[in-house]
């Protein structure tokens, strides 16, 4: 085995000090008796050593203040803004404790239980529409998305076609509530949610616009359920989308 | 609700603190890899927002080729994004004021690292910058590693044939 020849893996195994011991010595006797051979392996080291005396100082230098890990977990507090969107709908919704919830609407008018509804849904939007990797939980292509959402829900979760908008369906996730989150993605990238879960407000209310900075979204009670429509703040396109969503869950299947 | 409260400890978790740890090393790879330091830096952040973000999704196992894999997917996403610019063409003339390229060989590195390929650069950054084993690598790039070592060959020879090529003094650096 030690006797075996040379291959162009071992000599760069040689050199990243990635080769088995018994094999060192068939390599040197072949660079000593290979002069071409050993200057192209003498030329690797110099390209090493090149490029840790360029780059290798990097790491001796003080950290800059952004990348500070306590920095970078209040840039990062995703999960703690997740937990506070998590409160802010459970609470908005009513779900994790109905008598808590009927005190709380009761006490409130429904411009204000709305604008608190679209203020979380906001806050969800924002979060999970810059999420790169996991924006949804499933997919919209695996079949159980709709019925999974509307079973966790308690009602049936609807999806509308809203290719005229130029959205396409991304999918969903599950938050706290239970609240159905349902994403959709245009062409440049931008994002839409449809936020809607169960709650023990009778009647309906009118779309209610509300807009943070560059996110805006519009809220509504239906017959037991709160919904809110979150997106570019485009009013017009919104109110497009939003009027979509409602003739949607208007349908005659409807429960 | 109660499930998701634990997480909002900012606890010091193993994670975290390896993390911090690795923050040169992570610094020194997207210098190397983008030339720039502005860029570089941004780059670092990300892969920390991002770490921070799915540190739960961290199974265990090597924290450090985790890292680097966030690091090079983001690089790769934000390539995608330049090379949608007309304007990105001129790669050779970065040179950040304040750097260490007086001596020439510096310079001379970093004009051949520019010139290969991108997955060349990242395998040779890998193995000869971070010292990462040739399965490391390979795990970071999502390659097997035969891939990893003829990408690696490949990189030692152009950059061998790019530098002759130059009358470079390279060979003094030894």
């Amino acid at each position: 085995m030690t006797d075996a020849p040379v291959t162009e893996e071992e000599l760069h195994a040689y050199v990243d000090g990635a080769l088995p011991a018994d094999r060192i010595a068939a390599v040197e006797s072949y660079l000593a008796s290979n002069p071409a051979e050993a200057a192209r392996v003498a030329e690797w080291r110099a390209q090493i050593s090149a490029i840790r005396a360029r780059f290798g100082p990097v790491a001796d230098e003080p950290v800059p203040e952004r990348l500070q890990l306590d920095k970078i977990l209040l840039r990062a507090s995703g999960l703690r803004r997740k937990v506070a969107v998590a409160a802010a709908i459970a609470l908005m919704l009513g779900a994790a404790g109905g008598w808590f919830a009927r005190d709380f609407f009761n006490g409130e008018s429904d411009r204000e239980i709305a604008r608190a509804l679209a203020d979380a849904a906001i806050e969800a939007h924002r979060l999970y529409i810059n999420e790169v990797r996991h924006p949804i939980e499933v997919r919209a292509d695996e079949a159980h998305l709709l019925p999974w959402l509307s079973r966790r829900v308690g009602s049936p979760v609807r999806a509308p076609d809203l290719a005229d908008e130029g959205l396409k369906l991304l999918g969903g996730r599950l938050l706290p509530g239970p609240t159905a989150l349902i994403m959709y993605e245009g062409g440049n990238g931008d994002r839409v949610t449809i936020t809607c879960a169960r709650t023990k407000r009778e009647g309906q209310t009118a779309f209610k616009w509300r807009r943070m900075d560059d996110v805006g979204a519009l809220a509504w009670f239906e017959s037991g359920l709160a919904f809110v429509v979150a997106g570019p703040a485009e009013r017009e396109r919104l109110d497009r989308i939003a009027r979509r969503v409602y003739s949607a869950y208007e349908a005659p299947d409807r429960r | 609700m109660a499930a998701l409260m634990p997480r909002m400890e900012p606890a010091m978790t193993a994670v975290r603190r390896g993390l911090e740890a690795l923050v040169p090393a992570l610094r020194r790879f997207a210098r190397a890899l983008s030339r720039d330091a502005e860029t570089a830096d941004d780059l670092v952040q990300d892969t920390m927002v991002r770490a921070l973000r799915a540190e739960h999704l961290f199974q265990g196992g090597d924290l450090r080729t985790w890292l680097f894999t966030i690091l090079l997917n983001l690089d790769r996403n934000r390539r995608r994004g330049l090379a949608r610019r007309p304007t990105f063409a001129v790669v050779e003339d970065v040179d950040p004021p304040g750097e260490p390229t007086s001596d020439g060989t510096g310079r001379d590195i970093e004009r051949g690292l520019a010139l290969l390929p991108q997955e060349q650069r990242e395998v040779l950054l890998l193995v000869a910058l971070e010292g990462m084993s040739y399965r490391e690598a390979a795990e970071v790039q999502g390659v097997p590693i035969g891939t990893v070592m003829s990408r690696l060959s490949r990189a030692r020879a152009a950059l061998r044939a790019h530098i002759e090529g130059d009358v470079s003094p390279l060979r003094s650096v030894r």
